[in-house]
């Protein structure tokens, strides 16, 4: 793992080597171990390295045989060994046993197309000089960054959006659509981000930048078209997607241990990260170190689960405990890893969790990241399904009671009184029929916080509608397959590279120069459970059911049992206590502070505040409005206001 | 009692912007006023302010969705029993 970055003069002035060094020296943290830049005319590409495979050959940018070609690279190709013997019997030859290499000879053999051979989690740019033409992509899932923009007549990319922000002339300034896009999805809509004029290349897609012309175009799709009715699925049928599920967890797994430096494996006490630890010990040779966070509110704490996986697969454990004062310590730093605005705290703990990894010796970790979006996990998905269910008879008394099943974690939820869980959770006819039926409740909600812009935001904002640009990035199909597939898709292409993936995964890692591996994700694994009827993907209510067959003596009965447990990180209380907000807080809200960055209303700000100040915020509405608030003012703060470097 | 039911609704859910404009019959479901978690806070300010305590099966929409319904409904629970 690594961070990249480069730029490309349409007017064929040479690149500016300054102007690279600033840029890659900006990602360092991505990659310590070693650092280079290589120029060709107008062309510039920088690299930061995480050294993993073949730690003494690996220095990039790297060129191929006739150095017509030259690689900065980011990510891993898990299937390099099997790629290389094919390329070697067709002739190539190798200088070095990195998988950059093979990106380039494979390159070299099928042109654009490399990428769809590749099993792995990549972003890289490619610069062939023979066609006078660079080439960037980026993996099906977007589990690996990149960022561009033009400025002045140049293109310029990178990992992270800081890096781009090292152009003089690159515009500092928030995209208020992908504000609202936040405040109400959670992530923005690819190619936009936060900051207006920058973009990121989306997941699956790979992109041109040839004769002053850029083109990006998709060459993987997530398609549920295979699995979206619900059918009668016999026990043989059932035993044969459980075994084809394990066989490729297993090898997902295997192949994602390949590396020349310990690996080792997030452990969350969950049935996911439990399952990987477990492949790990039963199908492998290699020794495995767990890593786990574990919060001083019970609430939240999921350390008897841990220690019982870790104890019955015999992994040695190393801990870190997480206090309200830890989280909202490091916030700020968070937030310049994030680089766009949060509506959690939840990224914290992984922020913190990165930095034991690293003091421990390791650069590699496993996690079962992934899980949840692909195989039907989240309660999100059984909501809809009980919605669907309520809305058939909508005047039933019976089929609402369902509704208790939801957020067994949510006790603030469980206190509800059944009329208002009804009211909350409410499907009407229209609703039926809505493409985003399964989102709709938590979306309403979310968007309830944007009382809070003010109103010269409101004002752009006027023409805007955030589900129109939702739309017009949605496949045909989509409209076709049933509403629990929808929500998955919804799930996994937007919120989990949004979101997920990037301010809870990459960016935390990476903050300590940890690489994250999700063998879930493995895009075998993702067409799979993609095929996988929705009905086998949950039974009635109970979720995960394929994985938790595969997962039948693999891991402890009990956490194979226990109620799902979403991961979750306090949120209020690491900000505010005995009536006060820490410094940064009370600097970052205060109403001159808000008005200046304008784009908040500073009275109802100083409502939320005193709600907090009092201790009376307790909704998730509240703390919601309170994360994404300040995130964003702190962003603006760290990268529009200030640059921090 | 009705501005102070909606200076509470204004202040708590809406963080006091007063041009969210809503009638005393709007339901606050509907408007989006009030979230899963926002009627427990409001029966919290209710029991608290006017001194008195909600069974459990009168935490519904019919006695707390609208400024009119909450005022219908305290009208009826402040009555001093005959």
């Amino acid at each position: 793992m690594c961070g990249i970055a480069g730029v490309l003069n349409f007017d064929d002035a040479g690149a500016d080597p300054d102007l690279l060094r600033r840029m890659i020296q900006t990602v360092r943290h991505r990659g310590p171990d070693d650092c280079g830049i290589h120029i060709d005319r107008n062309v510039g590409l920088a690299h930061a390295r995480l050294s993993i495979i073949d730690l003494a050959c690996g220095h990039q940018p790297m060129p191929n045989e006739d150095r017509s070609l030259w690689i900065t690279f980011n990510g891993e190709i898990f299937n390099y060994l099997e790629l290389r013997e094919d390329l070697i019997r067709k002739g190539h030859r190798f200088a070095t046993h990195s998988d950059t290499e093979v990106i380039l000879h494979h390159y070299e053999e099928k042109g654009e197309d490399c990428v769809k051979d590749f099993n792995g989690q990549w972003a890289f740019a490619i610069w062939d000089s023979k066609n006078q033409k660079l080439f960037l992509s980026r993996d099906r899932l977007a589990v690996r960054p990149l960022f561009y923009t033009t400025c002045n007549g140049v293109f310029l990319f990178a990992s992270e959006i800081k890096s781009l922000l090292r152009h003089p002339g690159v515009s500092r300034e928030v995209d208020r659509v992908g504000l609202d896009q936040v405040f109400t999805f959670w992530f923005t809509l690819p190619p936009r981000t936060i900051f207006r004029g920058i973009q990121e290349l989306p997941a699956g897609h790979s992109m041109t930048v040839q004769n002053g012309c850029i083109k990006s175009q998709r060459y993987w799709q997530l398609d549920y078209s295979p699995a979206s009715e619900i059918r009668k699925i016999g026990r043989r049928e059932e035993q044969e997607y459980s075994e084809q599920l394990l066989d490729l967890l297993v090898d997902a797994t295997r192949i994602r241990l390949r590396a020349d430096v310990p690996v080792g494996a997030y452990l969350s006490g969950g049935l996911d990260s439990g399952i990987i630890t477990a492949i790990v010990r039963r199908f492998t040779n290699t020794p495995l170190k767990a890593f786990s966070v574990t919060f001083d509110d019970p609430e939240f704490n999921e350390a008897p689960y841990q220690e019982e996986v870790s104890r019955f697969l015999g992994t040695e454990r190393h801990e870190i405990r997480c206090s309200y004062d830890d989280i909202g310590q490091v916030f700020p730093r968070v937030i310049w890893q994030t680089e766009k605005p949060i509506l959690r705290t939840a990224p914290s703990p992984f922020f913190i969790l990165s930095r034991l990894v690293r003091e421990q010796g390791y650069k590699v970790v496993l996690t079962g990241e992934g899980s949840d979006e692909i195989l039907g996990g989240y309660d999100i998905f059984k909501e809809t399904k009980i919605r669907r269910f309520w809305g058939v008879q909508p005047d039933s008394q019976v089929r609402p009671l369902l509704l208790k099943r939801l957020y067994p974690y949510l006790p603030i939820l469980q206190e509800q009184p059944p009329e208002y869980l009804k009211a909350f959770f409410h499907v009407n006819e229209e609703d039926l029929s809505n493409p985003f039926f399964s989102h709709l409740p938590r979306w309403m909600l979310t968007s309830r916080i944007k009382v809070l812009f003010s109103d010269d935001v409101k004002d752009e904002l006027r023409s805007e509608n955030c589900y129109t640009e939702l739309e017009a990035n949605l496949p045909e199909d989509y409209y076709r397959w049933d509403s629990f597939c929808r929500a998955q898709y919804l799930e996994a292409m937007f919120l989990l590279p949004g979101y997920i993936l990037s301010s809870q995964g990459d960016r935390m890692a990476m903050a300590h120069s940890v690489e994250g591996r999700f063998p879930f994700l493995d895009h075998r694994v993702v067409q799979l459970a993609a095929s996988i009827p929705p009905n086998l993907k949950m039974k009635v209510l109970n979720e995960k059911y394929i994985l938790k067959r595969c997962a039948e003596h693999l891991i402890p009965r009990s956490v194979e049992k226990r109620p799902k447990q979403p991961y979750r990180a306090p949120e209020g209380k690491s900000f505010f206590s005995n009536g006060r907000g820490r410094d940064y807080v009370e600097a970052a809200l205060a109403p001159a502070q808000i008005r200046k960055t304008g784009l908040f209303r500073p009275a109802a700000v100083q409502k939320l505040v005193d709600k907090f100040r009092r201790g009376l915020a307790i909704g998730i509405k509240d703390n919601m409005a309170l994360a994404g608030v300040l995130s964003t003012q702190l962003m603006v703060d760290q990268f529009i206001e200030h640059l921090m470097w | 009692m009705r501005e102070e039911l909606r200076r509470f609704i204004i202040d708590n859910f809406l963080f006091g912007v007063e041009d969210s404009q809503f009638s005393d019959d709007d339901s606050f479901l509907e408007k989006g006023l009030i979230d899963s978690t926002g009627v427990l806070e409001l029966v919290a300010f209710i029991e608290e302010q006017y001194g008195i305590r909600f069974q459990d099966d009168e935490i519904i929409p019919e006695n707390l969705d609208s400024v009119n319904k909450l005022i219908q409904f305290l009208n009826k629970k402040l009555v001093p029993a005959a």
